[in-house]
């Protein structure tokens, strides 16, 4: 056996396994929104904490890249750690919080807050890929619905929200549908993010391990947002901006600071907020820039 | 409202249904053997025999529910193209099942999504047509949930809390709110109270007479027979014995087993 | 003034050395080797190896001491490694009817050709704790079987011969058997693919779904034909020789369960199979996965699939401890950008509900 950091090839993955999922990877490009099963592989992170991401970073990621990885927006909450050292380790690739320096971002649960380029990569975790699981729990019969576009049961979904509360309540993992066939799942990122997708000159890959599927949005592909003309899509507004950063504009995490009901909200995208605090602005409770360990 | 006209019965129009020797066996237990019959716009077929007589086989296999292992189902569409339903590609068959044409089960539970709210049950086949307006597609709704006499007031409950007669309405609604052509019906009033079932059929008959669907009925009931059906088949041991106009097969029946299905129910 | 909550890479690195120090424990206990854990803590390994679907005692004995004695942890390190393995030559099929028996019984025959062989089993064992244990073992003596070289048909072969029971299908000409490993699950799937499944699945769920169908939940009448463990030549083709050279040996549980089945018009009654293989020796998993393989032919003999334990996709879907693990804990890792989004959406909503309480209160 060999040791744990010189046995494995680059980026972990075989050469023969990279090309598979390559394979499934253009056949997703080609075909937007529509999951591609693949083959995949135990990988030694456990399944639901981004072996299908990981598989579509390490089959793309080569040697002159730059790797950001986030987790509920943020560069340094644990599992986002453990996925940028698998690669530093794996890999050997440089590494950065930078949003505009990463060639390859993996995320999961956000998009991050500044708009992507076309020299870069987003590569979503993804835990439960089919956006009509909801509706109907057999393979057999959602592989169906997609083939034939069946779609009528994500509106009974959308209905029943408005009728028993008077709007659509799913706030994240909002369907979509992708260039105007196949509905798709964005994977658990809040709904405000949604727009994002919308023609990003960002290529977007999703991996699902434990399902087993890999599906695609290409550069400047239309992603829209399922509604009704009279309940159109929303996404999430806060009545205050960032404490930190003073951003009105960015998604905001509730942070309780005390048992007395105190709280705050705070960019969740921590690279934005830096970025912003960096550029002089600033919130309510935010310490002078430059004094507060990042 | 997408009514489709009603279109009178005459010689020289095509049928809308051609059925011609449809078989089906399981696994060497006959179903049913060499059915043929037309159909006509507007006209509604009754299908009577006794439990085992090859009737829900037969409507099972119309439907597309079970897959015929002989025959042929020639449909004439909305655009008065005639196809094979038993070799249509798949995609095709189920976009007549969800748009033209129309199936009522026997147990409403089969046909209804009991976790949705009735409002969304009448809705969904709107939607799956395309309809994007939810105060449209709601008004829909409780336009039907009054014509099948459901109190509008329950339009946001779970079917599951409805009585089984308020179930098959709200299935009825939502099988005809897209103005199907073709409608089967597997026993609609079985499992029913006497009092509930008289109701229904007035409500059936009427709602058949106003959108001008042809219908296909299978019951064992001949009173409902009697009631709805312009014309009837009876089957037995899987095959049809007699057919005719619904007066004469049950006032004048020639075969052994329908005089001795008329007698008994004249004994009741 | 509000600091974030930040460390991440600090406080992995501390969990990383509490975890290695919980491992170890009281420094004052002599370190387990992987050859203790390999030669004494066998059904261990056995499990490890056959989830993991890796033969190898020593990596699985390695596996189960870094998962400190965690099967499924260990069995998810096997199965890591494995997936990096190249994969250079397809095993002809083992053939078990040769199997160097350590044990065989047979629960339709009171004796068969070969013999009934009892060999290390817990079944007749008095479930009592034997407190001799804490002061060390050394076993007796056990009467070496004289097992000849007599040979062991199948039982069901036996059966086989007079028709009562379904005949194995032969594989379509040219047919490969699928590799789960290789081509991800699809429905509905072969009974290559159910049975490989099955080998690799979870055996308490396997052993769940069995139980329930043995209670009533899609019954398949099953009766214990044979079980037999042992070990079995593994050979290769390869390519440049063009005959097959046998590569190793390798230790097999095989149970094959016969169950009924009444006939149609066109066949007559005969006994059905179900099929159960695993690494190492493994009766409860062999036993439970040849059920669980008979309740999923539901549709070949037109039985109702009513219930779990004969619907494919629920089992298949199911089965596989690595991802279910996986996905269950993942609920540990931070939710709080969904969980915000939930809570925009019920503060938004109660406030409409108090609206318009207000509301109507002042009318």
């Amino acid at each position: 056996m060999n040791a744990p950091d010189t046995g494995y090839n680059f980026a972990y993955l075989d050469e023969q396994t990279k090309r598979m999922i390559r394979r499934a990877i253009l056949k997703a490009v080609a075909v937007p929104g529509y999951q591609v099963p693949f083959a995949g592989r135990e990988m030694p992170l456990p399944y639901g904490w981004g072996t299908g991401g990981i598989q579509v970073t390490a089959a793309v990621i080569g040697a002159d890249d730059t790797l950001k990885v986030i987790d509920q927006g943020a560069d340094d909450t644990t599992n986002a750690v453990s996925i940028r050292r698998f690669f530093q380790r794996t890999a050997g690739v440089a590494t950065t919080t930078e949003t505009e320096k990463a060639t390859l971002i993996q995320t999961r649960h956000r998009i991050p807050e500044a708009r992507l380029g076309e020299h870069q990569i987003l590569v979503y975790q993804v835990p439960i890929p089919e956006p009509l699981r909801w509706m109907e729990a057999r393979e057999s019969e959602t592989r169906k619905m997609h083939a034939l576009a069946e779609y009528g049961v994500m509106h009974v979904r959308l209905y029943e929200d408005i009728a028993h509360m008077g709007r659509i309540v799913k706030s994240y993992d909002y369907p979509v549908r992708v260039n105007g066939r196949y509905i798709m799942a964005p994977s658990p990122i809040p709904k405000f993010d949604n727009p994002k997708m919308d023609r990003m000159p960002a290529l977007q890959l999703f991996g699902a391990g434990r399902e087993k599927r890999i599906y695609a949005v290409p550069p400047y592909t239309r992603v829209e947002s399922l509604d009704f003309e009279d309940h159109p899509f929303e996404i999430q507004t806060w009545s205050e901006g960032c404490a930190l950063c003073g951003a009105t504009d960015s998604y905001l995490d509730e942070v309780v600071t005390d048992d007395r009901g105190g709280r705050m909200m705070v960019c969740s995208d921590t690279d934005h907020c830096d970025k912003r605090r960096a550029a002089g602005h600033s919130g309510p409770m935010a310490a002078p820039y430059g004094e507060t360990p990042r | 409202m997408n009514l489709v006209a009603t279109a009178a019965v005459l010689d020289d129009d095509p049928p809308l249904l051609s059925v011609r020797g449809l078989g089906k066996s399981y696994g060497g237990a006959l179903g049913c053997r060499a059915v043929s019959f037309d159909l006509w716009p507007g006209e509604v077929l009754g299908i009577v025999g006794e439990s085992g007589s090859g009737k829900s086989t037969l409507l099972n296999c119309l439907s597309g529910q079970v897959a015929a292992d002989a025959g042929e189902i020639l449909y004439r569409d909305r655009m008065g193209a005639t196809a094979d339903f038993l070799t249509l590609p798949e995609p095709k068959r189920r976009a007549l099942l969800r748009g033209e044409w129309g199936l009522v089960h026997q147990n409403p539970r089969d046909g209804l999504r009991l976790r949705v709210s009735a409002g969304a049950n009448i809705g969904e086949r709107l939607m799956a047509q395309g309809a994007r307006h939810y105060g449209d597609i709601r008004a829909e709704a409780t336009g039907w949930l009054s014509r099948v006499e459901i109190d509008t007031a329950r339009t946001d409950d779970l079917p599951i809390r409805f009585s089984g007669g308020m179930q098959q309405r709200l299935q009825i609604a939502r099988t005809l709110v897209t103005g199907p052509r073709l409608v089967f019906m597997d026993e609609p009033t079985g499992g029913l109270d006497v009092s509930v079932q008289a109701r229904l059929l007035d409500l059936i008959r009427g709602l058949v007479d106003e959108l001008g669907a042809a219908c296909v009925i299978v019951t064992h009931d001949l009173a409902v027979a009697r009631l709805l059906a312009h014309r009837l088949m009876v089957m037995k041991g899987g095959e049809v014995v007699e057919a005719g106009l619904t007066d004469q097969v049950l006032d004048d029946p020639h075969h052994p087993y329908t005089q001795l299905l008329v007698s008994s129910v004249l004994q009741v | 003034m509000y600091v974030a909550v930040k460390g991440g890479e600090a406080a992995i690195d501390n969990a990383h050395a509490l975890l290695a120090e919980a491992r170890r424990g009281d420094p004052a206990v002599p370190d387990l080797t992987v050859a203790q854990i390999r030669e004494q803590m066998t059904l261990a390994v056995d499990r490890v190896m056959a989830e993991g679907s890796l033969y190898d005692p020593d990596l699985a004995a390695l596996a189960l001491k870094q998962a400190r004695g965690d099967a499924v942890e260990a069995i998810f390190l096997v199965r890591a490694f494995r997936t990096t393995l190249p994969r250079l030559a397809h095993s002809l099929p083992v053939e078990t009817g040769e199997m160097r028996a350590k044990r065989r019984i047979s629960a339709t025959f009171k004796d068969i050709p070969g013999g009934q062989i009892l060999g290390p089993t817990f079944d007749y064992t008095h479930r009592l704790l034997d407190f001799a244990l804490l002061d060390g073992e050394t076993p007796p003596a056990a009467a070496s079987a004289a097992a000849g070289p007599e040979a062991m048909p199948r039982v069901v072969d036996i059966l086989g011969r007079e028709g009562l029971i379904e005949a194995d299908r032969p594989a379509p000409e040219g047919a490969e058997a699928g590799d789960l490993t290789r081509a991800p699950l699809e429905f509905p799937a072969g009974r290559d693919v159910r049975l490989q499944n099955l080998a690799r699945g979870d055996e308490g769920f396997v052993l769940g779904l069995a139980y329930s169908s043995q209670r009533g939940f899609g019954s398949t009448h099953p009766f214990a034909g044979e079980i037999r463990v042992g070990t079995v030549e593994v050979e290769i083709v390869p390519e440049e020789l063009g005959f097959p050279i046998v590569v190793g040996r390798v230790e097999l549980t095989e149970c094959q369960m016969i169950s009924q089945f009444k006939g149609s018009k066109t066949q007559p009654p005969q006994f059905t199979r179900g099929y159960g293989l695993t690494f190492g020796h493994n009766e409860r998993k062999a036993m439970a996965m040849a059920i669980v393989d008979r309740s999923l032919r539901a549709d070949e003999f037109d039985e109702e699939r009513r219930y779990p334990a004969q619907d494919e996709e629920f089992v298949l879907g199911h089965t596989d401890n690595v991802e279910a693990s996986g996905f269950l804990q993942h609920l540990k890792l931070p939710h709080y950008v969904d969980f915000q989004g939930e809570l925009v959406n019920i503060r938004a909503l109660r406030r409409a509900t108090q609206s318009a309480r207000k509301q109507e209160t002042a009318e």
